[in-house]
């Protein structure tokens, strides 16, 4: 087992160097608006440098200058060291804005997740225990009309009946403008309403795809031979599905559940950007929009390192939960 | 087992005609028509056919039959208020030297001195003027006995508003018209004067007199003088609008607002301006009506669709062209190309692509990328970074295959690697790769949609059903205009649906576990 992951461990470094180089390039090789238009706006104030000397001195500044391997040379050497560097848009250190915003976009993502887990596992069970019935049909439909819709028009749909029509939520943002009014409860129950409607569309958005594995993975289970054996037994349906059944659709369960857990910190970004929350999705987009190269290579190596990271867990999980399996 | 079932019913009407071990009793299917047997009897697979049949010929046919173009812009007529003139009341005094005299600014400021402290001289340089008062607001000055100006608030215009008035016009008409007198002689002439301040000479009209300033708020718009009297009426009356129809025999309303910060009087002209027919609501013509360019909804959504399924079908063809290529190959070999191609597919799992295409959507902002090559690349780009799912798939698939007895066939028939590759493992695995493409073809929708909602893919003039939806970063049009993005969103909707329903529908028609 700890060769396995140690092997895994190393497996993982080694593609992480490859996609953070991959990343490096592209963003060094397309044209960097951000100190192009930096450059202009500088150069335009009364009395500065021409352009062309703003441009270079940026560069140099930004250490664009040096070519395309030994930037990214310098950067795997900071980024090791634990230097990230600041963020051009922000003009802060990255890990502060990082830390500012990733805890917004953790909350959110948690609660959607849990509430996924609660809708997902039962329907999807529900489902597979009455297939081809009207309940299968109705659950499925739900699933893939779940998967099919795309984010930002159900969050716009959402916006538009309950925001605009209803006026229970606000249309935007994280804080009402009396927030500063507000006792630290009220403040806390302030941001929690506001939090609603992306959560619930978070929720929607990705309870499809949960719901549709756990249903195939029950079918599979209801298909084995042992279930036919405690149906043989002359065991009540009841015991068989969630006694004999169920605890085996749980081993890929559990598996798929602890490979999303590193996802929750990602954030969602046409989410968080349609609702305003300043989550770590909302920020990186702008600040990936702007063409803020700190700040967007580590966002991008995070979520890189994420999924590596889900990836082994599952894998790992995987071993724990089904005492059949060994991995070496 | 559907084959047994057939046989069961159509059994009874038969057996009379086929002997009990004919061949023909038993009605013979062969795999693929199996398949479609149970895909037909999946009434969400059948719906999903449905739907993407619906959502193609909407798209394709639908941009044939739709009776107007793409790009095509409507214009309409509109009621706009414009601005005309602005309207002023004189209250500063204005200055008319008399004939070959001066009178500077110096001098008329002295006056206004003179005037506030109601003074009847003042002096400047040793020389006493004296000011001598006409009529309300009409004063004259003169030095020594002689006239040098006229100061009055009250403006004589000439008829045509251009040639300048005499003097001695101007001066008898004013004193009569302060005084309220309706004859004046200036020299011989004898002038007539009406209340409303106009001057003829024998019926012929010479000048006129008004408080009023009128400006027009376009540089080369001509205001008669008929305007001017109308408007004059209209503000003694404190009208809030009037009718006028001008020499081309236009009638048009005017609205009289009141600015009281700059103490000026708008005229704004009711005028029908002809403009872009910007977020029409649906009538006839245009059953969705018409976006924030003017043109027709309905038949942006259908060339809209037209860009979104090619663009799906045209990415998936491209991951699916290398995932067979990648995934076979290293299926097929194992070993270290195995080892090397999973690798790389690795690493293609790692790169957080919805960032990553954004990050390229903004640089092709910066570069100002022409929209039609701008499809080009997302297509690749959508396409280079979805073919590992597809390699994966087919690789797994074909370690399992290459073990079977038919490949040692095909080996010992001496096929060429290619050939065994992909003429006789490929084709097996084509089953489940057309359930990933389908499914595929949902996602990428929705991915080319995502992007260009945010603007970053699809750009105008194309229309794609995400940039149609775009326009609800306004919220004004989210609220007020649904035609705008409802559709879109359903459309969207119908098609991934369609989409996905057929590939869930396919999975099981394709899996020979399948019980009924």
């Amino acid at each position: 087992m700890r060769k396995f992951i140690l092997k895994r461990l190393a497996l993982s470094v080694l593609i992480l160097f490859c996609v953070t180089f991959i990343i490096y390039l592209i963003m060094r090789c397309l044209p960097s608006s951000f100190v192009e238009s930096r450059a202009m706006q500088l150069a335009t104030a009364p009395g500065a440098k021409p352009y062309e000397e703003w441009l270079s001195q940026l560069n140099a500044m930004y250490g664009l200058d040096k070519n395309v391997f030994l930037g990214y040379l310098g950067w795997l050497k900071d980024f090791c060291t634990g230097n990230f560097g600041d963020s051009w848009k922000y003009t802060v250190p990255v890990v502060e804005k990082f830390n500012d915003t990733v805890w917004l976009s953790f909350i959110m993502g948690t609660i959607s997740f849990f509430f996924e887990i609660i809708i997902a596992v039962p329907l999807g069970v529900i489902a597979a225990t009455k297939q081809y019935s009207r309940t299968d049909y109705a659950i499925s439909t739900f699933a893939l009309i779940g998967i099919s819709l795309p984010s930002f028009f159900f969050a716009t749909l959402l916006k538009l009946l309950f925001s605009v029509k209803l006026r229970w939520f606000d249309l935007i943002g994280i804080v009402s403008r009396d927030y500063a009014q507000l006792t630290p409860f009220g403040q806390f129950l302030d941001k929690a309403h506001h939090l609603v409607l992306p959560i619930f569309t978070l929720t929607i958005v990705s309870i499809g795809s949960l719901m549709r594995y756990v249903r195939t993975n029950m079918l599979e289970v209801l298909n084995a031979d042992y279930i036919r054996t405690a149906r043989a037994k002359g065991l009540s349906e009841r015991k068989v599905i969630y006694h004999h059944a169920f605890r085996n659709t749980l081993i890929p369960l559990v598996t798929i559940i602890g490979g999303s857990l590193p996802g929750l910190f990602s954030g969602a970004l046409i989410t968080e950007q349609l609702f305003g929350i300043p989550g770590i999705g909302y920020t990186s987009y702008y600040a990936m929009v702007i063409g803020d190269i700190p700040f967007s290579m580590f966002y991008l190596t995070f979520l890189a390192v994420l999924t590596l990271l889900g990836n082994l867990i599952s894998d790992i999980l995987y071993a724990v939960v089904d005492p059949r399996v060994r991995i070496a | 087992m559907s084959d047994k079932k057939q046989s069961k019913t159509a059994a009874p009407k038969k057996n009379e005609a086929y002997s009990l071990n004919d061949d023909r009793r038993v009605k013979v299917l062969s795999p693929g028509a199996l398949v479609a047997k149970r895909f037909f009897r999946n009434t969400l697979s059948v719906v999903g056919l449905g739907m993407i049949i619906a959502m193609f010929l909407f798209s394709f046919v639908g941009g044939f039959i739709s009776p107007y173009a793409e790009d095509e812009i409507f214009y309409t007529y509109t009621d706009m208020k414009k601005n005309y003139v602005s309207a002023t009341k004189n209250n500063v005094f204005r200055y008319q030297n008399a004939d070959a005299q001066t009178f500077n600014s110096t001098l008329q400021a002295k006056f206004q001195l003179a005037y506030n402290q109601k003074n009847n001289t003042f002096d400047h340089q040793n020389v006493t003027y004296t000011i001598e008062e006409l009529g309300t607001d009409l004063y004259a000055i003169s030095a020594d006995g002689t006239e040098l100006a006229l100061a009055y608030k009250d403006i004589v215009n000439a008829a045509d508003d251009v040639s300048p008035v005499p003097y001695a016009l101007k001066r008898a008409a004013l004193v009569a018209y302060t005084n309220g007198e309706n004859t004046f002689n200036v020299g011989a002439k004898t002038y007539a004067l009406d209340k409303d301040g106009n001057i003829f000479d024998a019926k012929t009209p010479v000048a006129y007199i008004s408080r009023f300033i009128v400006q027009a708020a376009e540089p080369g718009l001509n205001i008669t003088h008929e305007f001017k009297e109308k408007l004059e009426t209209a503000l003694d009356n404190d009208d809030s609008e009037f009718r006028y129809t001008d020499e081309s025999g236009e009638e048009a309303v005017y609205t009289l607002e009141y600015k009281p910060d700059s103490m000026t009087w708008n005229i704004m002209q009711d005028k029908s301006t002809y403009v872009k027919m910007t977020y029409a609501s649906p009538s006839k013509e245009h059953p969705l009506g018409t976006d924030a360019n003017g043109m027709d909804m309905i038949t942006r959504l259908m060339y809209g669709g037209r860009v979104s399924l090619v663009i799906g079908f045209i990415v998936v063809f491209i991951a699916a062209f290398l995932g067979i290529l990648f995934g076979g190959i290293s299926g097929y070999f194992g070993g270290w190309v195995d080892n090397l191609i999973m690798r790389i597919v690795d690493v293609f799992y790692c790169i957080p692509s919805t960032p990553l295409i954004i990050i390229l959507g903004a640089a092709m902002d910066a570069m100002q990328v022409d929209p039609k090559i701008r499809m080009l690349y997302l297509m690749l780009i959508l396409g280079f970074l979805s073919w590992p799912g597809i390699a994966r798939l087919i690789r797994g698939q074909i370690l399992s295959l290459r073990e079977q007895e038919f490949m040692t066939a095909t080996e010992a028939c001496g096929i060429s690697v290619p050939r065994r590759i992909f003429h006789h493992l490929i084709p097996n695995v084509i089953p489940q790769l057309i359930v990933i493409c389908t499914m595929d073809l949902g996602s990428t929708i929705l991915t080319e949609a995502t992007l260009s909602f945010l603007g970053l893919g699809v750009k105008f003039p194309f229309a794609s059903w995400g940039n149609i939806i775009n326009d609800v970063n306004n919220s004004f049009v989210m609220t007020n205009y649904w035609f705008i993005w409802i559709p879109a969103g359903i459309c969207l909707l119908i098609s991934v649906l369609g989409f996905n329903f057929i590939g869930d529908g396919l999975r099981d028609a394709f899996d020979p576990k399948m019980k009924r």
